[in-house]
């Protein structure tokens, strides 16, 4: 009843398919910029959240 | 004799290999925080932080969201469900204040009734029942190695890509206006109704267990407190509640892009605020990052427990096509649902979202067919033909 030995060769390649978008990402997106972040910590910062949330609606 | 010294030299070198094994690992993770802090910025390496302790409580304490709620369905086992009910009224305690006095800073998981929103719930019931993973089950069981996680993992993404694309023709169908219990009724007065309907969950389901099911074993009360105390930082840190499903979604977009999609034909993918989200690393957004983490934080427990050890076990073909399907159906639904079990269940409620309740009644509800339908596709041995599952 075992297809595979181990759970290895499966975390193996969810850890592949996280660095490969990460890596995609990384070609697609503007470069960081770690000079432009918002503050540390949202609450006091006296900065609106950004919002992409899974509540988010279609439109704003 | 020269084999018994081999053997002996190899059972005192494993538990050091282990340890350095293990001692690598938190390494690396505090080695990945302390990088996306600096390459990215603070908040980002503290929201990974955040992501990854997620991860380690859900898979080292294995608190969940579909198990639980099938222990209730098929066994009136109410543990887990109160173990989350009690999360959800901790994080209520300090985040519907909060959202209301800092509204400027912090925002809730508020979101519309609909028509759409409904069904979208209680397909998601039925899909994370068939793979028994929820938004945040499914990146744990995938980062600990189990194959149906990974198989859905992927096709989730791209269900919520395409459900944030049809996003708005599905609410056009009919939405109410979105209601806040803080708005309603004050801070306070949101806060006590929400208290109070959470009790009442958890009074019917303790009332309706046996007795000896009603005891809440400590390490869902240790999982329960960890997991507020995280969802009260993300809250804090990154001004909005936990969630799963929009960095997924937005996982996707990236691959569409990448291919030469034109998103601009979606109203949801085009509006200002995602397309920044598409334009700009996922290692700055904060669902993507607490996403990374969780999938992070259960491959580290998963490896220090030498869960990997773990066989995968043999499913028949039309398990593995209900994977794909089911993780499609997770994605798409969720966005239509605004949020699966953590941002609308888990988060909408915490924040006194109206949406959050009838979420649960509709997702609950498309558990008990899941529940029913998962034996039949073959998940749990041979499917089942004519009898009851």
């Amino acid at each position: 009843m075992k297809i595979l030995p181990s759970r290895r060769p499966v975390a193996i390649a969810v850890g592949l398919f996280l660095l490969i978008v990460i890596a995609i990402d990384s070609g697609v997106s503007a470069p960081l910029n770690p000079f432009a972040a918002p503050s540390p910590i949202a609450l006091g910062s006296g900065q609106a959240a950004g919002g992409a949330h899974c509540a988010a609606p279609a439109v704003r | 004799m020269t084999s018994l010294a081999v053997d002996s030299a190899g059972q005192a070198g494993a538990p050091r290999a282990g340890l350095f094994w293990r001692i690598a690992l938190v390494l690396a993770g505090l080695a990945a925080v302390i990088a996306v802090a600096a390459f990215a910025g603070a908040r980002y390496g503290l929201l990974l932080a955040v992501g990854l302790g997620f991860g380690i409580v859900l898979e080292g304490l294995r608190f969940g969201f579909a198990g639980p709620w099938r222990a209730l369905i098929l066994r009136r086992e109410p543990a887990g469900l109160v173990a989350q009910l009690i999360a959800i009224g901790t994080v209520a305690i300090v985040a519907i204040p909060l959202i209301e006095t800092h509204s400027g800073e912090l925002i809730g998981a508020h979101a519309p009734v609909g028509f759409a929103m409904i069904g979208g719930a209680f397909v998601f019931g039925i899909a994370m029942q068939i793979v028994l993973g929820c938004g945040s089950g499914t990146l744990v069981n995938a980062g600990s190695g189990n194959a149906v996680g990974a198989v859905a993992l992927p096709f989730f993404a791209i269900g919520s890509f395409a459900g944030a694309w049809h996003l708005d023709w599905w609410t056009g169908l009919g939405t109410a206006p979105v209601i806040a219990f803080g708005d309603a009724f004050g801070a306070y007065g949101g806060l006590a109704l929400t208290l109070v309907m959470l009790a009442l969950v958890a009074i019917i389901a303790l009332r309706g267990a046996a007795p000896e099911h009603r005891r809440i074993p400590r390490r869902l009360w240790l999982a329960a407190g960890f997991i507020a105390l995280l969802a009260i930082a993300n809250l804090v840190i990154a001004g909005q509640p936990w969630g799963v499903v929009y960095g997924l979604g937005l996982w996707a977009a990236k691959g569409a892009t990448a291919l030469g999609a034109d998103l601009s034909g979606s109203a949801f993918w085009s509006a200002p605020a995602n397309m920044e989200r598409v334009s700009q690393s996922l290692l700055t957004d904060v669902t993507s990052l607490t996403n990374i983490g969780i999938i992070a934080g259960a491959m580290l427990v998963a490896s220090w427990r030498r869960g990997f050890d773990q066989p995968v076990p043999r499913l028949p073909a039309m398990a593995w096509v209900a994977a794909i399907v089911a993780g499609l159906l997770l994605g798409y639904s969720s966005r239509l649902a605004f949020g699966c079990n953590v941002g609308a269940f888990f988060s909408g409620i915490s924040t006194g979202s109206l949406h959050g309740w009838v979420w649960f009644a509709a997702a609950f509800a498309g558990s008990i067919l899941g529940v029913k339908l998962r034996a039949r596709l073959g998940f749990e041995g041979a499917p089942k033909r004519g009898g009851r599952p």
